[in-house]
């Protein structure tokens, strides 16, 4: 493959193929909670896809110019999730200041994200992968896209389930799950059309 | 009194409080190595150490913690057992450590050790969070290690490596898929809801 095709094909990848949620398992906790509801899904998902666009980016920078000249590569975890609150709570105060009817769609969500795995996840794989700025920084917007692709299909399913009979054991998490399984399998058809790894 | 009350927080995380089945919580960094039963394992000490040592720590400090910060102070307590786990991973098992990829790291974000930590660790002393840490983690341990026995059973026929069915057993591939994991998950709630649903019909 080209060179300057790779941010392209690792985009469409993290969207479909590579999906981070249905193929790494990863953002569950918030997945699973807020889908019950389109309209904070709908938020959740353009917050967890800016911030995942921008701190993998942050963190490329940051894990290469400041953690491996220095052989401090072992302190990533504690810097990456350090450099991912921080943006957060940076983003939250200029969204608060900048504009009223944002920071009242938005602001809730912002702080559940900093415990969102699937940021950090972003992160750690983009640094086991080896991806340069621009590749980390479509591979974020990509799974951002992607995670926010399943959540809001996950709710507009479950907005069609309110009505149904469900066993009741497996009302709640429970059918969530198995809908998000189905999802995997339907997802495991792009498969072979491009990898990443 | 005092032997009472620590009995009934190591048994409470075990049974009808499970992190897992009564919140949903912290499945995200470890259902994706329950692929492998060895892999589960060694995933799941990983977690009963973080959790254990990360609440009893946090809970002998907790009466210095600014309460605005302590969510910094948790993470950053957290982070260091699970460097901890990493780099001993990484020296004695580099295979495992391989294969487990950037899921070490992702105990940091695991929900349960945050929301232990919040719930439990701040407001109680470090013995009985210790016990705490522990039950939680047990508790979420044998979860992901039924659901992993199954998923290597049924996907490969295998066993920890070891070859387990014969050669009349067809894998079953979507198994070893993630779909597979998300499935045996939510069988595992279904049984454990419906028996507790059970109970209740009975003590009526």
């Amino acid at each position: 493959m080209e060179n300057s095709m790779i941010p392209v094909a690792v985009f469409f990848a993290a969207v479909f193929t590579n999906n981070i949620l249905l193929t790494n398992y990863l953002g569950m906790c918030s997945f699973l909670s807020v889908s019950k509801d389109l309209k904070a899904s709908y938020g959740l998902g353009i917050a967890v896809t800016f911030v995942m666009a921008t701190t993998s980016a942050i963190n490329w920078a940051v894990y290469t110019f400041l953690l491996e000249p220095f052989n401090l590569e072992y302190l990533r975890f504690i810097v990456l999730i350090m450099v991912i609150a921080a943006f957060v709570q940076l983003v939250e105060m200029v969204i608060e200041r900048v504009s009223e009817s944002l920071y009242a769609a938005l602001g809730i969500f912002l702080p559940l994200i900093t415990v969102n795995c699937a940021i950090l996840g972003v992160s750690l794989f983009m640094v086991i992968r080896d991806y340069d700025l621009i590749t980390s920084f479509f591979f974020g917007l990509g799974s951002g896209l992607g995670w926010f692709l399943a959540i809001l299909s996950m709710a507009g399913i479950l907005q069609k389930l309110k009505k149904a009979r469900i066993p009741r054991g497996l009302e709640g998490p429970g059918i969530t799950l198995i809908i998000t399984g189905i999802m995997a399998m339907a997802f495991m058809g792009f498969s072979g059309i491009l990898t990443i790894g | 009194m005092a032997r009472g009350a620590a009995k009934k927080t190591f048994l409470k995380p075990l049974g009808r409080d499970n992190p897992v089945f009564a919140q949903i919580l912290g499945i995200c960094s470890t259902l994706a190595v329950t692929g492998k039963l060895e892999n589960t394992v060694v995933m799941c000490i990983g977690v009963i150490f973080v959790t254990t040592f990360s609440e009893g720590t946090l809970s002998l400090i907790r009466k210095w913690i600014p309460a605005r910060i302590r969510m910094m102070v948790e993470t950053l307590v957290i982070a260091t057992f699970v460097i901890i786990v990493d780099i001993v991973l990484r020296a004695f098992y580099p295979d495992i450590w391989r294969q487990l990829g950037p899921y070490v790291g992702l105990i940091i974000t695991n929900c349960i050790i945050m929301g232990r930590a919040e719930a439990f660790a701040l407001n109680n002393p470090p013995g009985l969070s210790l016990i705490d840490g522990l039950a939680s983690g047990l508790g979420y341990s044998y979860v992901l290690i039924v659901i992993a026995f199954f998923r290597e059973l049924m996907g490969t026929g295998q066993l920890w490596g070891v070859q387990i069915l014969g050669d009349w057993w067809t894998n079953w591939t979507i198994m070893v898929m993630p779909a597979g994991a998300f499935f045996m998950l939510a069988i595992f709630i279904w049984v454990v809801k419906g028996v507790f649903i059970q109970e209740e019909q009975h003590g009526k």
